[in-house]
């Protein structure tokens, strides 16, 4: 990860936008909910572009803004807490400050917990760029009896600070304007009084900076201080690396912070050019250690804090003000009994509405649909009539099977998100997905899994490591997902009786668990604890609700349409031709023989790999309406629990290897597929017994 | 000091967790002992100001006390630790052997024992927490660097200090010595726990869930083995 700190090397392209003129590049940055999201689409409206950073596995969105005459082009950072380069975040944030250099920085910054985010301001005005705070969530801050007096931290802050309430679209003009203003002419947006006002300039130590000249930096550093000589220090190392003329994207002072700090990027970066400046901050890291009584990075962290926690107390006051009610229902949400009724509701509630929902949507689109063609796995004909009739059954499973479901989900999946109850979940959950090696947040993604397995193995990238993404995602090709339970539902539900579907639905989470735990103790490492905030609740965005639900529905049209088009149209095909039944035959010893199915169970699993789903539609071709006439209620048991938690599908097994390359997709469907015989096959002994 | 003075007093601290004050039927159960031996020494201890014990209303450890009960605890989980992780002595035997061994560790030892096992943070038996160390470092990183020379000079804790994860809600600490690697205490600063911070747990779960705090107006959830690593200072209102 050498080559991050520098511009020259990175990966990153330039954003076609001259800088002059009227065409103006806008970064957002700050915590995570700080509405920092809402704030880009009321900006941007619809005018975004979602993407990845190239090369890193972090989204990124842009957005266009005409203002005043001015062509603007919007840029949102990730939320993150730091500018250290403890996350890809972190990386991607302070890689495009520096090398990108954008005309201006809007820090977004939320009301109600002004001290953490201002921690993070001091560390974007280390940073030295033009920038604004947008002091967002006043309202909610106001409403915990926060009042913050913005002229005050305008003052203190030396940046045009604009108050506002981004999901009324409070404020938001007056902070495009000065964001134009402070991009146009930097240094005349303000009279500056110096956050540190008061504090004297310190005298060099002797002899800590060789070639020091002083003279040619700001007499006021911006940001916090140090004592015990360390200032002067770092003010030493400033001008000798500025002496050394390094040619770093950086500003100096920046650097000798991060030095200090201890960031191994910079650090890499500056040993490489001047060891002479390694050894001069490494002595003055040694020096603050022992002032301190601290590590370096945590003498630097608590300066910043000490910092922000004074300006904070300066330009704020609290009330004592009575838990609202809000807030009571919130205490409840994580409360040691109802904590856990809250949770079970919220899981079961969605579910019951993706169902409720999903059902009534799904009729009227394949009513719809089937109006043009008939839709079910055409198995003879010619060669382009079996074509047309596999893409387009592709194309309408897709449409009447998976997005009626996906999408009511995903849309009231994205309003908990929003409103804060699912971080109560992910709370109360901490201990039982510590089970499966996985910590609370990984709630989100399983919870997705449910729907379609594709967003929510992407979704498995707010896990920090790639140990717990992958035990994430593994678990997710065992939730029973939307096709699954077309699968369970069509054949053991109308067939042999509601109470089997849902033991079968048991049985499935039970193995998923199950599963994990073997593959934890498979995959080395540790499980990570929780750390998390635990923003209040607040009401849904629309625009952020309906993004992100668009942002997961995207993956699915992209990814699964595709594969389920084309792998349709080749599995029909291949049948036609006669070239999966001697693959049948050959796995009839453990079809027929193990697993006490039909002969044809061969060429229906082969379907179902390609869409789970089409283990029932060609079931319906080949025998026509009353499968019970042809198989047992065990065979239709064993058939259902087989086509749940054998290889995922097509498109599962497309994502896991996007996102975690052939090896990994091919030892996570191998574990699916024997975990899939074992069971079938023990099913198919114990059930003639029970049924 | 005794041996016999040491066991006592770290089944004192064992038996006070649990409940306080503690029983000397307790304390007879525990080590053994007939009630007759307990309550003699009982009142030795007492002499000693290890504990206050008076009569029918148990016995709890005072600061004097408690600072050796914990050291000792801390000796004999960092030792279960060692007999397992190392040695690869079995569950079943290592709490027998730490007992006879704890006695004999020296602090020096002791540290050296606790940074070769990299910070370890509970015993491999039955999962106890073991407690941090009297030295007053902030992080496991300065322990490091400061090598092995002259273990004397480091400076002590000024105040005792708790594991955030012993905490009951409502209850308010300062931020005194974040235990484990870097990256942890790394993200935990960025969050604002920095040293002699004021936190307030706001929730516990059961479960050995997580905790809520409330730190510099944020609220976070901590998970057990992250919170169980925060010690702080008590902060009695």
């Amino acid at each position: 990860m050498a080559n991050i700190a520098s511009c020259h090397t990175t990966t990153q392209k330039k954003i076609p936008v001259s800088r002059n003129g009227k065409n103006l590049t806008v970064a957002l940055a700050g915590n995570a909910n700080v509405g920092k999201s809402v704030i880009f689409n009321q900006l941007t409206g619809s005018h975004q572009t979602i993407g990845n950073w190239p090369g890193k596995t972090v989204d990124s969105a842009k957005g266009f803004l005409d203002f005043d005459g001015y062509n603007i082009t919007i840029v949102d950072l990730p939320g993150i807490y730091s500018l250290s380069t403890f996350s890809i975040e972190e990386i991607v944030t302070r890689d495009f400050i520096a090398c990108e250099k954008p005309d201006v920085i809007i820090n977004v910054i939320g009301a109600p917990v002004l001290e953490r985010n201002l921690f993070f301001t001091l560390q974007l005005m280390e940073m030295d760029m033009p920038m604004v705070v947008c002091l967002n969530q006043v309202d909610l801050a106001e409403s915990k009896g926060i009042k913050i007096d913005a002229a005050r931290l305008e003052n203190r802050l030396g940046i045009p600070v604009v108050p506002t309430v981004a999901s009324r679209g409070q404020g938001i003009r007056e902070l495009v304007a000065r964001a134009i203003k402070t991009a146009k002419s930097p240094e005349s947006v303000i009279e500056t009084r110096p956050v540190t006002e008061g504090v004297p300039e310190e005298l060099p130590a002797p002899g800590a900076g060789r070639r020091g000249r002083r003279g040619r930096h700001r007499r006021h550093r911006r940001g916090a201080r140090f004592r015990g000589g360390i200032d002067a220090g770092l003010t030493a190392l400033t001008a000798l690396i500025d002496s050394e003329n390094l040619d770093l994207d950086y500003p100096s002072h920046w650097v000798a912070l991060k030095l200090l700090e201890g960031d191994t990027a910079i650090t890499d970066l500056v040993r490489s050019k001047s060891p002479d400046v390694i050894a001069a901050s490494e002595s003055l890291a040694k020096q603050t250690e022992e002032v301190y009584k601290q590590p370096r990075f945590a003498a630097v962290a608590s300066e910043r804090y000490a910092l922000a926690n004074e300006i904070a107390a300066d330009v704020q006051i609290q009330a004592v003000s009575k838990p609202s009610f809000v807030e009571r229902l919130d205490r409840l949400t994580t409360q040691r009994v109802f904590g856990y009724v809250t949770s079970v509701i919220v899981i079961a509630g969605l579910l019951l509405w993706t169902f409720t929902v999903g059902n009534a949507l799904s009729t009227l689109l394949s009513d719809a649909l089937s109006f043009f063609q008939p839709v079910d796995p055409q198995i003879s004909g010619s060669f382009w009539s079996i074509l047309w009739n596999g893409l387009f059954g592709g194309f309408v499973a897709g449409v009447t099977l998976v997005l009626p479901f996906v999408i009511p989900f995903y849309l009231l999946l994205a309003i908990m998100e929003d409103s804060g109850i699912l971080t109560r979940v992910a709370f109360m959950l901490d201990s039982a997905m510590h089970q499966m090696g996985l910590h609370g947040k990984a709630i989100i993604p399983l919870i997705l899994g449910f729907g379609c397995s594709v967003p929510a193995i992407a979704a498995t990238r707010i896990m920090g490591t790639r140990r717990e993404r992958l035990l994430a995602s593994f678990a997710i090709t065992f939730a029973p997902c939307t096709a699954r339970t077309i699968v369970v539902l069509g054949l053991v539900a109308v067939y042999v009786g509601i109470g089997w579907a849902l033991a079968l639905y048991a049985i499935d989470i039970i193995v998923m668990f199950a599963a994990v735990k073997v593959a934890m103790k498979v995959i080395p490492g540790d499980t990570p604890g929780l750390i998390m905030e635990m923003h209040s609740f607040k009401l849904p965005s629309l625009s952020v609700v309906l993004k992100q639900t668009w942002a997961r529905t995207q993956s699915l049209i992209f990814l699964v349409f595709p594969l389920y088009m084309a792998g349709s149209a080749v599995v029909q095909l291949l049948y036609v031709y006669g070239i999966l039944q001697p693959v049948s035959d050959f796995i009839s010893p453990l079809t027929v023989s193990w697993l006490g199915l039909p002969a044809i169970a061969g060429i229906l699993l082969i379907f179902g790999f390609v869409r789970k789903e089409m283990i029932l539609l060609t079931m319906t071709v080949i025998f026509g309406a009353n499968l019970a006439a042809v198989l047992t209620p065990v065979q239709l048991i064993v058939l259902a629990l087989v086509g749940m938690l054998y290889i995922p599908c097509l498109s599962t097994v497309g994502i896991l290897v996007k996102e975690f390359g052939w090896k990994s997709a091919l030892a996570v469907s191998a574990a699916n597929l024997i975990t899939a015989i074992l069971i079938g096959g023990i099913a198919a002994k114990i059930l003639p017994y029970i049924v | 000091m005794s041996t016999s003075t040491e066991e006592y007093l770290e089944a004192l601290y064992n038996l006070t967790r649990e409940s306080e004050p503690a029983s000397t039927s307790a304390i007879s159960k525990r080590l053994n002992i007939t009630p007759a031996s307990v309550t003699e020494m009982m009142h030795k201890l007492a002499n000693e100001r290890y504990v206050n014990y008076s009569p029918y209303q148990g016995v709890t450890l005072t600061p004097k006390g408690y600072r050796i009960a914990e050291k000792m605890t801390r000796k004999h989980r960092l030792l279960e630790r060692f007999l397992h992780d190392v040695l690869k002595i079995g569950n079943d035997r290592v709490h027998k052997e730490a007992c006879e061994m704890e006695h004999a560790l020296s602090d020096e030892t002791a540290r050296a024992m606790c940074q070769a096992l990299k910070s370890p943070d509970s015993c491999p038996d039955d999962g106890q927490l073991i407690p941090a160390c009297d030295l007053g470092f902030s992080s496991c990183e300065e322990c490091r660097k400061w090598g092995q020379d002259n273990p004397e000079k480091i400076s002590k804790r000024k105040s005792s200090v708790v594991s955030m994860s012993d905490l009951k809600e409502n209850q308010e600490g300062l931020i005194s010595f974040i235990r484990g690697d870097n990256n942890v205490l790394r993200r935990l600063l960025d969050l604002g726990l920095t040293p002699d911070t004021k936190i307030k747990v706001s929730r516990v779960s059961s479960l050995k869930g997580p905790v809520e705090i409330a730190c510099r107006g944020s609220r976070l959830a901590l998970g057990d083995e992250i919170a169980r690593n925060v010690f702080v200072e008590k902060v009695t209102s």
